[in-house]
């Protein structure tokens, strides 16, 4: 009798074991190959290395934001308040209509600063990775090889106060505390339907510590950024955001709308970092001598 | 007369295209518009880095002096996959450089080397928005 009960329970547990790593295998799919039409959408899931649709260097953004380029034609004229275009007018930026050459920049970027929130969906985006649980969605980026979390566990959204946010229910010990502002802000995430995620984001630095763009576009730590990530279907990830800035812009406006496409499973993301060593051989050996500065 | 008319329009159509700003690190405001020059050299040294990589190469002028020279490329992110990589050029490798003049010296962005044994490394490939920089 004992033995019949030790070989039922051993049963057992082989077959937990087994159906669970089997549910665990199933749950990724390579992406489709050849003609074939792209498996749906599975539901509440985002995870993944994506690149962007159109080639790997298709949303780079050198000219600005991806919805809204910064060449002078008329239809992509910003918004601007007042503060907005003195501060936009203030930057040396490296790109855009208004661009300076390498050595009179002062975008914080070239010192290898935080890009921060959202230019790190501006600058050089590449392969982007994304892994959730069922708490968090992780974004982690191919340059510089930073990352952000956006929470999915039905926190409350953070309220934006003086210097930093208001933190809710569900923030754990954090919860009810007032917060510093952050490089990559507070980000909550809910789904909206099976296959769309929206995201919010409060809480992100102020304007003389980060850019929107390359163009030297501003942002200040009033903006409430939404993310829409739609998966369109099991290979494709629709990516858009929405800025609102009160300080800066008189409305909000939509900053970019990327299609990115799932990697090969067993894709390695290259090494793209930003290293200060390097930015100043490059302006020594290059960037001054190109811009008329004598850095000798 | 055909040929020479579908020369110039991809000479012209290059040329326009050169003229957008397209670089992820800067703009073209250092460089000459739609001018690219070829210059034979020696390799000093070549420097795998962000946010751009640089070739650095002698050139013998005529008068015998050597006119010391600066190129620059995408990053490696950018180069990776049309081929070039950390250990493309040693220094002494004699090369062929297609290069994009800077307003200012000897410096300028490059988009072609051709090494004395006739292979060829292409900027044109590169998965930069710089990409069409460097289209001729």
């Amino acid at each position: 009798m004992l033995n019949r009960i030790m070989v039922l329970i051993v049963g057992l547990m082989a077959v937990l074991t087994l159906s669970s790593s089997a549910f665990a295998q199933t749950a990724r799919q390579s992406p489709t190959v050849g003609d074939q039409k792209p498996a749906p959408a599975p539901r509440h899931d985002i995870s993944g290395t994506w690149t962007p649709a159109n080639g790997p260097g298709g949303a780079i953004q050198a000219g600005g934001v991806a919805a809204m380029p910064n060449d002078g034609k008329p239809e992509h004229q910003l918004p601007y308040t007042p503060y907005g275009l003195e501060t936009y007018k203030s930057h040396k930026a490296l790109e855009g209509k208004d661009a300076v050459a390498p050595a009179f920049f002062n975008d914080p970027r070239d010192k290898c600063e935080p890009l921060g929130f959202p230019r790190m969906n501006h600058y050089n985006l590449r392969m982007t990775q994304i892994l959730q649980d069922e708490f968090k969605v992780a974004l982690m980026y191919e340059y510089d090889r930073r990352y952000r979390v956006v929470w999915t566990d039905g926190r409350d959204m953070p309220k934006l106060v003086d210097g930093g946010v208001q933190l809710g229910r569900g923030w754990g010990p954090d919860s009810g505390h007032v917060r510093e502002q952050r490089f990559y802000g507070y980000s909550v995430g809910k789904w909206v339907d099976d296959t769309t995620l929206v995201v919010e984001t409060v809480g992100t630095m102020p304007e003389d510590r980060v850019w929107l763009d390359s163009t030297g576009r501003p942002i200040s730590d009033q903006i409430h950024v939404t993310e829409t990530f739609h998966r369109v279907d099991h290979d494709h990830l629709e990516w858009t955001e929405m800025i609102n800035d009160p300080k800066i812009y008189t409305k909000p406006w939509l900053t970019m709308n990327i299609l990115m496409v799932l990697a090969d499973l067993h894709t390695d993301v290259m090494e793209m970092y930003c290293s200060p060593v390097e930015m100043e051989k490059y302006y020594q050996s290059y960037g001054n001598a190109v811009s008329g500065v004598d850095s000798k | 007369m055909g040929n020479r008319f579908i020369t110039f329009f991809i000479v012209a159509v290059g040329f326009l295209i050169l003229s957008v700003p397209m670089w992820a690190h800067h703009g073209n405001a250092s460089y000459e518009t739609g001018k690219v020059v070829t210059v034979k050299g020696e390799v000093t040294e070549w420097f795998w880095a962000n946010p751009h990589c640089l070739l650095k190469f002698d050139e013998k002028a005529d008068n015998g002096r050597v006119r010391h020279w600066v190129g620059e490329t995408q990053a490696p992110a950018n180069m990776i996959d049309a081929g070039w990589n950390k250990n493309s050029f040693k220094p002494g490798d004699q090369v062929t450089v297609d290069i994009r003049p800077a307003k200012t010296g000897n410096f300028g962005a490059i988009t072609r080397v051709v090494f004395a044994d006739g292979r060829e490394l292409s900027a044109q490939r590169s998965n930069g928005v710089g990409t069409d920089l460097y289209k001729k």
